[in-house]
This record gives C-alpha cells, structure tokens and sequence, in this order.
C-alpha cells in the first residue's frame, strides 16, 4: 500500500474526470474527514485517512482489501475503472442516463444499452462521454461512454446502441473472481 | 369369518406346539405379557406370521370374507380335497392369528429381546413356514417340500391337477395382477419376512428394509422414555431403550453414531426427535436489508413489485423479511445487484445485534466471510468507526470483499490473517465478533454432509480451535474503550463443545472477562450444567437457538464484557499447583513413614528419591552445552554469552 505516483495520479484522474469532471476536488477535499487514494497491489483505494493509518498494520501480503476499490492499472500503464466506485461517480456525476425497466436486465448482463431502453438522458451530452447508467428508480446499474451526443441520438433508430457498456453491477456477480 | 373358527380345533391338532401359544394368546387378546411364556410367544407368532400372512390369503378361498387374493390364492390350492385344504386352512389361520397378534406386540413390547428371542425360538416353526412359502410362490406346487405339513398337499395336487384348474389359475393370474397394488403390499411383507427369518441375521437387517418399522419404533420408544416408569417393560433398564433408540434414529436420519450420540444428549428425548425432524426441513429464505442503501419499507415494496412474496421475519429485527417464495432468484435481482440486501439466514443477525456495536468504533470480525456480519456491524456503525474483516481462508475473501462493496461498506479493512494471530497483528478494539469456525450441526437442514462427515476428532479439533481464537479475540479487545469493551462469541452449532465448554474455558483463563447478558429477548439459556460438566453460573446468560423451537438455524451467543486489559497470572498459579501437587506426595509418604514406622525408614525413602532423582545443575549444565552445539550449527542466530562460563 502507497500512495499513487505523479504519473499514476494523471492517469487516474483523467479517467475519473470522464465521469465527474471536476468534481474530483469533492472526493479530495471533504467536509467530514480527510481521505486519500492509495495504491495497493495495482489496484486504487478510496479510503479515509484513519482507516487507512490502521490499516498500514497489516502485512502487504494479507490485506486483501480496505475502504473502496476504484479501479486498477492495467499491466499497460492504462487505468481501469471498476464497478465498486458506482458509489462515489453516482455521487458525483454530471451526466446520467435512466433506462427503462425493460432494459435494466439486458444490460445487468453486460449488454450496451440501445435506444429503445433509454428513459432520459441528461441534456447536452456530448459524444464518448462518461455516464451513469440508473434504473428509472434512480438506482445507480453501472456505468457507460455514450455513443452519440444527445441531439444526435434523437434522430437513430430505435436498435442503435447509445450507450457503450463500460461496468455495471451485475458483475459482482459475473466477475467476482477477477474482480477482486 | 365363518370358515376359520370351524377348523380352528383340527389346527391345533396338526400346528406345532408353539402355536398353541398363539391360539391361547387370541383368546386372551390382553397384550401385556403376564408370565414369560407368554412374552415369547409373540415372537414366535410373529415368525409365523411372516410366512403366515401370505399363507393365509390361500387359505381364504373357503372363507367369504376373503377379498383380493382369492381367486390367485385359489389357484394354488385347487385340485386339493377339502380336509386338505382344512388342514392347510387351519395351519393359515393360527398363522394368521399370529400376524394380528404381532401388531399387538410391536406396538407393546416390541423392543430388544423379543425380537432377539424370537430368531432362536421360532427357528423350527419359523423354517416350516419358510418352505411352505416357497411352494406357493411355485404355485404349481409340483415341487416336493419336505416339510411334512405341507409335503401331502402338494402330491395331491400334483396328481389331480387338470386343465381346468390350469385355466383357472391363469384367470386367477390375470386377477391378481389388476390388484397389483395389495399384492405388492404383500410381497413386501414376504421379503421382510424372508429376511427376518434368515438364520443368524440380527433384527438390525428388518430396520434396514422398512424405514416405517423403525420409525414406528422411534415413536414407541419415546412414548416409553416419556413416561418411563409406568411404561417400562420389566426389568429393562433406560439405557437399554436409548441404544435402541439410538440405533434406529441413526439409521433413520443418517447420522453417524458419535454425532447421534452427541446431538441426542443436548434435548429431552422427544425434543431431540422435533430437533432431527427439523433438521430435514429447510429453513426459511431471510435477507436483511442493507440500511445503508435503502430501508426495509421500500426494499419490501419494490420486491413486492417484482412478485416476490415476503414478510417481516419477526419482531425482534427491524431490517430482516422472510421471503417465501419469488418468480425470480431472489440472489440475482437488480436490487440485491445495487446492495439493497443481503441474503442472509436469520440466526446470523442475532451475533451482531448481541454485540450491538456503536457508531465511532473500532470493530474486528474475526472469521467473517462471506460478509453477511461484517457488513450488518458496519451497517450499524453507519459507515463510521472502521470494521476489520478478517478471515483465514484466502478464496474465501473474495466473496467476502464483493459483498462488502455491493453493499457500499466504505470503512472496512479486509485481511487474510489466522485468527489466532489477532492481537499480534492489530488489537485494541472495542467490539470483537467471533463467529468460530464450528462443525455446523446448527445448520444440518443446509449441509447435511455434517451428519456424516464429523468425527471425534474433527470435534476435538474445532474446540481446540475454538479456545485459542476465543483467548485472542478477548485479548484484542481495549477494557478501556469507552462505548465498547465487548467479545461476542458465536457458533453455528449446538454442541456443548463448542459452545459452553469453550465459553467456560475463556472464563477460566481469562478471569478479566466476564459474561453479560445478549440483550436478546429470546432464546434458551445456555447448559450451566451439561452430563458430567459443570460450569460457571453466569453461562445461563449465553443463549441457545434451535431448528425447532425458533424455525431458524441452530446458534449459540455468548457476550463478554472485558474489565481490565490486565490478565491475572492464573496460568503461574496453576503451574504452581501443578509443582506443590508433585512434593507433597514425597512430604505425605515422608509423613506416613514419620508417624507409622521408623525415621531411617522415611531416610532410605529418601535417600532413595535422592539417587533416582535428577541433578539439577548437571543437567543444566549439559543442555546449555547441547543447545550452544545446535545454535553454532543453524546460521543466523546470535549467541548469547554464556552467564556463567
């Protein structure tokens, strides 16, 4: 466990901004506690500060796990970001789909979501742009890049896909071996 | 009737001596045995029954009253002349007479010797019965027998069998076979039969033919063993009956004996049969409602929605629903994938809420996969504090932590370590929760490889187990904490070794601990006394929970409050004791010498000791010798200087 390097810094940061731009400064500095990113066996952890300090007493070989994983570095340098950070980029994120009931299941197995499942899109999403994807209960499924900006999606029809399937919960389920 | 009590007296005639017994037993249908002859006569009938009841129906094509196996039953005998058939008629109804009086006898002394009686006293009549058996399954009875009874009818019916009756019997097969269902029945019978008679078998071959004999028995015995002094049959002790008992429970349920026996000890004996019985039924589906993500109401409501048919579990938890049946897997909805839940047996909640931790604590689970505790506790500290999720199983983690983050646990730590580690790696908590690893006999109805897989060293093993990782898990414990200083210890078992034994072993050596009270409004008080155990007081304050008392998997909770983080040297005091019972022994033989005999007497005695007796500082000198020599030998290991060299 350490703290994440320079270059590691950028490279996570630029692919968390793709969800909630400049809300990252909310992750960092909160009102409630301090909280701190550490890196620990390629893998990032949001953790508060206290927990962290109790946590440098277990051995790097047993800690398994602490606080909340974002995401990991892939072998290439290139981060990844995993379904258990739904949490905080839901918390945070500027742009949402909801998608209706009948397409919550196809993309719980880890399908793109194609128009005719789409409930609302937040206004002016542009294109390859970082979104939540929610139930129309407002549950956070998973989350996505959109394919086209909104105002071009008006005009597709109703089997093109809107929304690249980045991560979606159902994998904790489907991917709990790698996952973790 | 009518046909039988005609030929009843030429029965008599021609039945061997043992059945006048059962014409006598008929007449006197009492069925409390009054004199020894008596009690061995249902046995012998009994035998005779098992020929006789197939037997019988043959017989029956003279009687009106006679149903089903008339006609097939007709068959075989056609041909005969009425006096044979009267003979063959009256050897049935005594037998017959028999098969009723055996229903008497099971239901009433059935147990132990009578059937063990019975293989030696009815060999004779029983082995007539065998034979005559065999002929009628022949049917054609065209085969000698060479019991004499029985060797007549079937030359007569050799010589006078025709067409006729050929035609008949195959009528007759015809018939039979469209009351196929009776005679299955009654071939069943003849196996049992068969084999019961078999010579040399024990009674234990008729347990393991017909499952319904021996619950039947079960039944009996404990109806005998709840009221055992009126209902005892002479001199037969209780140990007798619950061996017995013992035997056939573990043949109808499947557990092995060592398990059976200590399953069986913990309950009154018909508690221990509801005990097993609901060890075959399954528990209830219960999910817990993750609190962090959504609130019961909702959760309900919006599974309700997808069809799903649930209540609340009960009134002692807030956040638990039972669900009782759902179009969709309950484990795979959008819900329970976005952490609304937790699939979770109900028994598993009472732990947590017994160590009812508060927000701001440092809390250690200390076997804690795949989560469901961990992240109930962490529910309940709101996301504050911090949960230590250990457990020794490094795959199983991996569920361990996905649950923790689809439940959106932000304040969890997850470690790979030994428990028994603990206090070594991180200590001072305030609430420690000790789900032990155990033989889960509480929780047979999910796994019921327990029933046979567990031996006695598997038990001594896990108690073993158990006392070390209970001895750490109070040791990681802060006394000072301010809100904390609890150990809840926990079992999915209901042995006493497991639970109270290993509770009162903490007492012992952890006197800075004491136990309190749950705080759970339900469940049986824990043993303070178990067979030959007796432990502290305060263990009535642990609780038990049971498969058929509270329809929920069988637990034990135990809460400690941890006083001061100071342990009082017990464990000197007992190598002390250990020492002083070793020289008193001298000093006591020293004394007998002194006050009985002679003082050079009690000198030699000494003496003696003296020159058996190891030299101290010889012997220290030669292994610090011995040790110097291995320490040179292994690299890496500083030598210390020698203190007296």
């Amino acid at each position: 466990m350490r703290p994440l390097t320079e270059l590691e810094t950028k490279t996570f940061f630029e692919k968390l901004a793709k969800y909630i731009g400049r809300n990252i400064t909310h992750l960092i500095d909160r009102g409630d506690e301090t909280y701190c990113f550490r890196l620990h066996r390629d893998r990032v952890y949001y953790v508060s500060e206290s927990v962290m300090r109790k946590a440098t007493s277990v051995g790097r070989d047993q800690l398994i796990s602490l606080g909340i994983c974002f995401g990991k570095f892939t072998k290439t340098g290139k981060f990844r970001m995993h379904v258990t950070c739904l949490d905080y980029i839901a918390q945070y994120a500027k742009h949402k789909v909801w998608i209706k009931p009948n397409g919550e299941m196809p993309f719980l197995y880890g399908n793109h979501v194609v128009k005719a499942h789409i409930g609302r899109v937040t206004e002016d999403t542009p294109e390859h742009q970082g979104v939540i994807v929610y139930s129309m209960t407002d549950v956070p499924l998973g989350f996505g890049v959109t394919a086209r900006s909104t105002s071009d999606t008006r005009k597709m029809e109703p089997t093109a896909i809107v929304v690249f399937h980045q991560a979606d919960i159902g994998e904790y389920l489907r991917q709990e071996d790698t996952l973790f | 009737m009518a046909g039988r009590s005609a030929p009843k007296k030429g029965a008599n005639k021609a039945a061997p001596p043992a059945q006048t017994n059962n014409n006598k037993r008929k007449s006197n249908p009492s069925k409390e045995p009054s004199s020894k002859k008596a009690k061995t006569a249902p046995a012998t009938t009994k035998v005779a029954a098992k020929g006789g009841k197939k037997l019988a129906k043959v017989a029956a094509p003279q009687d009106d009253s006679e149903d089903d196996d008339e006609s097939w039953a007709y068959g075989a005998v056609s041909g005969s002349d009425d006096s044979d058939v009267e003979e063959m008629d009256d050897e049935f109804v005594s037998a017959e007479e028999g098969s009723d009086i055996e229903v008497g006898a099971l239901n009433d002394d059935f147990l132990g010797d009578e059937f063990a009686g019975s293989d030696e006293e009815s060999k004779g009549p029983g082995a007539a019965m065998f034979g005559s058996d065999d002929e009628d399954e022949n049917e054609q009875g065209e085969e000698d027998n060479e019991e004499d009874i029985f060797a007549s009818d079937s030359e007569e019916d050799s010589d006078e069998d025709d067409m006729e009756a050929k035609s008949r019997k195959l009528d007759a097969a015809a018939q039979a076979e469209a009351e196929e269902a009776e005679a299955e029945m009654q071939t069943n019978i003849m196996l049992e039969s068969d084999k019961y008679v078999l010579p040399g078998e024990d009674h234990e071959i008729l347990q393991s033919t017909d499952l319904q004999v021996v619950q039947a028995r079960i039944q009996e015995i404990v109806r005998v063993l709840n009221n055992f002094r009126e209902m005892r049959e002479g001199n037969r002790s209780r140990n007798d009956y619950i061996s017995q008992l013992l035997k056939d429970l573990c043949l109808y349920y499947g557990y092995n004996e060592y398990l059976m026996e200590k399953l069986f000890y913990i309950f009154p004996v018909s508690e221990a049969i509801e005990f097993f019985e609901a060890n075959e039924v399954p528990r209830p589906v219960t999910i817990r409602t993750n609190t962090l993500k959504t609130r019961r109401r909702e959760l309900a409501q919006a599974l309700i929605n997808r069809g799903v048919n649930l209540d609340p579990v009960g009134k002692w938890s807030k956040v638990g629903l039972q669900v009782f049946d759902s179009p969709v897997p309950i484990g795979a909805t959008p819900e329970y994938l976005a952490g609304h839940y937790m699939l979770q047996a109900a028994s598993s909640f009472l732990p947590v809420m017994a160590l009812a931790p508060q927000e701001h604590e440092r809390v250690l689970d200390m076997a804690s996969a795949p989560g469901g505790k961990s992240t109930y506790i962490a529910a309940l500290l709101k996301n504050t504090g911090m949960v230590f999720a250990n457990d020794a199983n490094k795959d199983r983690t991996k569920s361990l932590v996905a649950n923790i983050h689809r439940l959106g646990v932000k304040n969890a730590v997850v470690c790979n370590y030994d428990g028994r580690e603990f206090p070594g790696v991180i200590g001072g908590f305030d609430r420690v929760l000790l789900d032990a690893p155990c033989s889960g006999t509480g929780v047979i109805s999910k796994d019921a490889s327990v029933k046979t897989n567990k031996s006695e060293q598997d038990f001594q093993m896990l108690s073993q187990l158990q006392k070390q990782l209970i001895l750490a898990a109070i040791d990681s414990v802060d006394a000072g904490s301010k809100t904390g200083g609890y150990i809840v210890y926990s079992t999915c078992s209901v042995t006493v070794d497991e639970n109270e034994d290993v509770v009162n072993y903490a007492l012992k050596k952890r006197p800075n601990v004491k136990l309190v009270s749950t705080g759970l409004d339900f469940g049986k008080e824990g043993f303070t006394r178990f067979r030959e155990k007796v432990f502290h007081p305060s263990i009535s304050l642990t609780r038990r929970y049971y498969p058929h008392m509270h329809n929920m998997d069988g637990f034990y909770v135990a809460k400690f409050k941890k006083v001061s983080n100071k342990i009082p040297k017990k464990e000197e005091n007992v190598d002390l004791d250990e020492e002083e019972e070793f020289t008193p022994i001298v000093e006591e033989s020293g004394k007998r010498n002194r006050g009985g005999k002679k003082r050079a007497a009690a000198a030699k005695a000494a003496e003696d000791v003296e020159q058996v007796g190891f030299n101290a500082d010889e012997d220290e000198e030669l292994i610090r010798a011995s040790q110097a020599k291995l320490l040179q030998t292994q690299k890496g290991i500083k030598l210390r200087p020698k203190k007296n060299a």
